[in-house]
């Protein structure tokens, strides 16, 4: 059920950003609706960094997952139990480059003479290592149409990805592993009756939105083959504030371009800000130095507690029997 | 071909096939998750499961020895008995094998001479049914005893100085002591099968492990 | 129709024999509503716990009951707890927004390893909150219901709530392999907060929480029969080494206060660690004190709220400073550690009337504890051992076959790993470690922690111990393993009755039990007897038959024990 709400609701955007392009509305979903998008991505996510920013950490509760800092002789293990800023800093690095912790998904193996031998189960972490990459690439690689002159910078990832070619127009790496990793991400879900138990509309909307914004795009620069002059044109000029719309842009382009628009709009206000939350995740960005340092609660206050006076009142006489010291005899 | 050369020979197909009906009596996302995980470690349930049954049905197909279906009946029943499980559901699986047996067979089993033999291994199914209800008894009355043993356990230093200075929580009045008695029964505590006894068991040897 | 013969062909294709339908109804998650089954669930905080605490709603109840005689206007409570929340933790608002349910951690729940119940997932465990989050406090949510993963706040909703909040044990086993770090632990302390405003606790950790506000222990034992137990462990440990060691309470001026865990004041195999401290601590010449005020070094205000972790908590840095001691050091236990480590210091701290705590013995500076002023008892141990101040016999040990089990608490809220096992091989010929994914940070938990250690619900104990249980059977086959070496007090107390049905044959001790064993003490008696006062096998030559028989005893049962499942 959340899986045909969610395909369906990603079909019927792409058709109406397609059908509207080509009903004359190039104007909305090339210039006002981009806009909104970009507004709605930029606001919403300042919105939501700025509430988690402005919600404090009270306690200092890092997930330790190696040895702590304790004495001189014993190794600490500094990437998994930091206790100094750059230690944080090599956690969170490879957290989010690497993706750490899905890495840490072992599996054992008892053979038949009792001998065990591990692995890692990777196929969670290596899904979304290929989607997540493959995603900033196709990103970065999409700069060359929004800033003239393009970047040398840029046009080396282009060589790069396109390292395989065959032919023209150049073949990039990213554009098949971003959809196919993205389809094992879906079929996963699917798949596995546990993890489809967990799943929302929440998960499978962004998964065929992403899916959608991979095939379409994917359509423009190797079958349909897209007009990039025109495309630059319009790009440039929202850049500029001086928007136009060229004759000579696809009605599919704007099919993309309103799944993009989308996803740009429903990414601050779904699970997709984990992409900036990751970084204020106090089980990971808070070094181990809990009883080296002293960390302050913000919004502490006094509680109601057992003072020792009242208690040696309850307990006075039997403690004098028994010879514990007490203050008042 | 003897019921027993074919059984021997479908070995793996109705092994599989029994184990993976027991592990759909979980819930379908508990299941997958057994079912997929191979992990002795992270997954113990499957683990004892797929052991068990394969010893299980090989001794079956071998000639029952009591001690060891016992053996293994322990080590799947110890997991069902403290699970969201009735007895009756606790204990279902070892019928699931029946079933098992039939579906893998499938149309052979329609010759006179193997459903003859077949009836003989329905006995010792029901045999092990048997086994296995007494195992289950047992271990939900270790649950009970464990409870017991903790709170004594938790009052131990107390008690010890009403009855003197041993603080030994075996030692105090109560059904059994703690740590040794609740254990698992050694295998020679376990029913026995004898012709004799056919399928009634010897249900007093099999309150186990206390001498 | 009459039914064929089993002997008759026909009998085997009697349908109905074929027909029994195994597989549970589905339901989605949002629409099964809590089956409270005896064995699973804990009995609720008693009227006279929570009004001693000045707690909300108190009143004596069942879970059972239909009507768990909540506040009129319970919602409101609920909605404005979790707002009031959602602004005080980064830690909630954050998890409530950023997890992708990716399924990484929905197999590293041991209850869900043990029991399977789709629940005890902890994506699913927080989702029980997050879909009220998403109804009342997301946009989507308000607008979309369901279909964003949203559902009403109901009554059914508060008892599943109590059900599976109650059913984590904090572990935070799962906040290891999520790749955003959201820690359960967090979600469910949360979770019972806002149980806890409608006064729904239960009674196994809202009582030790009220007797440890009144008597300054979680047993509720007096200062009186404090001293008195320990002059019991005075008594045995005479018997063992023939020392007679003192009991310094409440000393003014003593160097250092010690604090440990009141489990290990009356529970086996607790005394015998507790004892442990006293020989180490007489044997160096430690110049410390015990406080019967302080006598707590556990927390289950950790298992409530974080507001009753201050208020517990309060009295150690409180008689710390009344007693006018230089730093405290702190006995072997987990959930005790995670408070001192992680929250003692910002709830009570800094205590700067205490100096950073420095070993009188080796002259080590404990650079790791110098704000908080608190040393573990493996730090202090480890030290003492590593500079030759202990003289030690391992050999006493040779008849223990030991592996550790890494205490969730501080493994994954600490990460004290190497201190421990440095000490166990110290003092111990024999030691062996269970599979890697189930020790360290990937430890499993012993299925009692967290408020759930009671006996009521102890098939679901059971269920969570399996995993435990499984690594220590298998070390038991493999290496003849035949004790469990952990140092939290719960887990001396859960572990035994985990081993007992999952791993029969393994007993539970303390690490400074071994350590107390291996000590060799100046001006003991032949040590015959360990502080079990077991004889010591082969120690003593008139009881060399009786201790032989005893030892083929143990090997016997080891073999059969590996002969059980070596079948594979």
């Amino acid at each position: 059920m959340n899986v045909f709400i969610s395909l369906a609701a990603v079909v019927f955007l792409f058709l109406a950003g397609l059908l509207g392009a080509g009903a004359g509305l190039d104007a909305l979903f090339g210039i006002v609706i981009p806009y909104i998008a970009i507004f709605l991505f930029l606001g919403g996510l300042i919105y939501r960094v700025m509430i988690w920013a402005n919600v404090p950490v009270p306690f200092r509760i890092p997930t330790t997952s190696g040895q702590e800092k304790s004495l001189p002789w014993i190794k600490q293990s500094k990437l998994d139990n930091p206790s100094s800023t750059l230690g944080v800093i090599g956690r969170m690095a490879l957290e989010i480059l690497c993706f750490r912790s899905l890495l840490k998904n072992t599996k054992t193996e008892l053979h038949e003479d009792g001998h065990v031998a591990y692995g890692s189960s990777l196929w969670l972490w290596l899904g979304s290592m290929a989607f997540h990459w493959s995603m900033l690439i196709i990103l970065l690689r999409h700069i060359r149409l929004f800033i003239e002159p393009v970047p040398g910078a840029i046009t080396f990832l282009h060589k790069l990805d396109g390292f395989l070619q065959i032919g023209a127009p150049v073949f990039y790496v990213t554009s098949f592993i971003f959809p196919i990793a993205l389809l094992y991400l879906l079929f996963r879900r699917l798949g596995d009756p546990k993890l489809r138990y967990i799943s929302l509309v929440n998960d499978y909307f962004p998964l065929f939105l992403l899916i959608g914004v991979g095939i379409s795009g994917f359509w423009l620069r190797y079958i349909s083959k897209t007009d990039i002059a025109s495309v630059k044109e319009l790009t440039v000029g929202l850049m500029s504030f001086r928007p136009v719309t060229p004759a000579a842009i696809s009605p599919l382009f704007y099919g993309h371009l309103f799944l993009v628009c989308v996803l740009l709009g429903y990414f601050p206000f779904s699970k997709l800000v984990h992409m900036a939350g990751v970084f204020f995740s106090p089980t990971r960005n808070l070094a181990n130095t809990n009883r080296e340092a002293h960390h302050a609660n913000p919004w502490d206050y006094p509680v109601k507690v057992h003072t020792y006076e009242e208690y040696e009142d309850e307990f006075r006489e039997k403690m004098k029997a028994v010879g514990i010291p007490v203050e008042k005899e | 071909m003897t019921l027993r050369d074919l059984l021997q020979e479908k070995k793996t197909a109705i092994v599989e096939r029994w184990l993976e009906d027991i592990l759909a009596t979980y819930a379908s996302d508990a299941s997958s998750f057994l079912r997929r995980e191979r992990d002795p470690f992270a997954n113990p349930v499957s683990h004892a499961f797929r052991v068990g049954t394969r010893a299980i049905f090989e001794n079956i197909v071998e000639g029952l020895d009591a001690d060891t279906v016992c053996r293994h009946l322990n080590e799947i029943i110890k997991i069902r008995a403290i699970q969201d499980f009735s007895p009756s559901r606790a204990v279902s699986f070892v019928f699931l094998l029946k079933k098992a047996i039939r579906t893998e067979l499938g149309n052979d089993i329609e010759d006179r001479q193997l459903s003859k033999e077949l009836a003989e291994i329905d006995t010792d199914i029901d045999q092990i049914a048997l086994f296995a209800f007494d195992i289950y008894s047992r271990c939900r009355e270790q649950v009970y005893e464990l409870r017991v043993n903790e709170v004594k356990r938790s009052v131990s230093a107390l008690m010890g100085r009403f009855t003197g200075n041993d603080s030994d929580p075996e030692s105090l009045p109560g059904p059994s002591g703690g740590n040794k008695s609740s254990g698992n029964p050694k295998p020679d505590s376990l029913p026995r099968l004898s012709d004799d006894d056919g399928l009634s068991g010897d249900s007093s040897s099999v309150r186990g492990g206390k001498k | 129709m009459t039914m064929a013969k089993f002997d008759e062909p026909g009998y085997y294709k009697h349908e109905d024999l074929l027909k029994v339908d195994y597989h549970p109804p589905r339901t989605g998650w949002m629409d099964t509503p809590v089956d409270f089954r005896p064995g699973t669930y804990i009995y609720p905080g008693k009227a006279k716990n929570l009004k001693y605490l000045d707690l909300p709603n108190p009143r004596n109840w069942a879970v059972t009951d239909e009507d768990w005689k909540l506040q009129e206007n319970w919602k409101e409570i609920v909605l404005d707890g979790m707002a009031e929340r959602l602004r005080r933790y980064r830690t909630f608002r954050l998890f409530m927004d950023i997890c992708v349910r990716c399924g990484a951690c929905a197999d590293k729940c041991h209850f869900f390893i043990g029991g399977g119940d789709p629940k005890n997932m902890p994506v699913l465990r927080a989702e029980l909150l997050r879909s009220i989050y998403r109804k009342d406090f997301t946009a989507l949510g308000k607008i979309l219901g369901k279909i964003a993963g949203a559902r009403e706040l109901t009554y059914d909703v508060i008892k599943e709530w109590f059900y599976y909040f109650y059913q984590c044990t904090e572990c935070r086993r799962c906040s290891v392999f999520c790749p955003y770090g959201i820690d359960t632990a967090e979600i469910t302390m949360m979770g019972r907060e806002l149980l806890g405003l409608l006064g729904l606790y239960v009674n196994w950790a809202i009582e030790p929480v009220a007797n440890c506000f009144r008597t300054g222990n979680h047993l509720g034992i007096p200062p009186h029969g404090l001293l008195d137990t320990l002059e019991f462990m005075v008594d045995d440990i005479e018997e063992a080494t023939g020392i007679k060691v003192d009991i310094p309470m409440n000393k003014k001026g003593a160097e250092v206060l010690f604090v440990t865990p009141s489990g290990d004041y009356v529970a086996e195999p607790g005394i015998q660690t507790c004892m442990s401290y006293m020989i180490l601590f007489n044997e160096i010449g430690l110049d410390y004190t015990w406080s019967t005020y302080a006598s707590e070094g556990g927390n289950f205000g950790l298992f409530t709220s974080h507001e009753m972790i201050k208020r517990l908590n309060a009295k150690i840095y409180a008689e710390a400073k009344r007693l006018g001691v230089k730093w405290i050091l702190g006995g072997e236990c987990g959930h005790m550690w995670r408070t001192m480590h992680q929250y003692m210091n910002t709830v009570n701290g800094p205590p700067d009337f205490l100096e950073v705590p420095k070993s009188p013995f080796t002259g080590t500076v404990f650079e790791n504890a110098r704000s908080a002023k608190i040393v573990h008892i493996m730090e202090f141990t480890a030290d003492l051992i590593k500079h030759g101040k202990l003289k030690l016999d391992p050999s006493r040990n040779d008849h223990i076959r030991v592996t550790f089990h890494d205490s969730c608490n501080t493994a994954r809220g600490m990460g004290i790993l190497e201190e421990p096992r440095y000490v166990m091989k110290s003092v111990c010929n024999n030691f062996f470690e269970m599979p890697e994914n189930t020790i360290r940070e990937q430890t499993f938990c012993c299925g009692g922690g967290a408020g759930l250690g009671t006996d009521e619900n102890m098939e679901m104990r059971l269920r969570g111990g399996l995993p435990r249980g499984s690594a220590v059977k298998y070390v038991q086959e493999k290496y003849g393993v035949n004790q469990l070496a952990a140092m939290c007090a719960i887990d001396r107390a859960t572990l035994i009755t985990v081993c007992d049905y999952w791993a029969p044959g393994v007993k539970v001790t303390g690490i400074s039990e071994l350590v107390a064993n291996a000590m060799i003490l100046k001006g003991e008696k032949k040590r015959t007897k360990n502080l079990r006062l077991e004889t010591i096998p082969g120690a003593e030559e008139e009881d060399t038959a009786q201790g032989n028989i005893e030892h083929l005893e143990t090997i016997e049962g080891m073999h059969t024990t590996k002969g059980g499942s070596s079948n594979e």
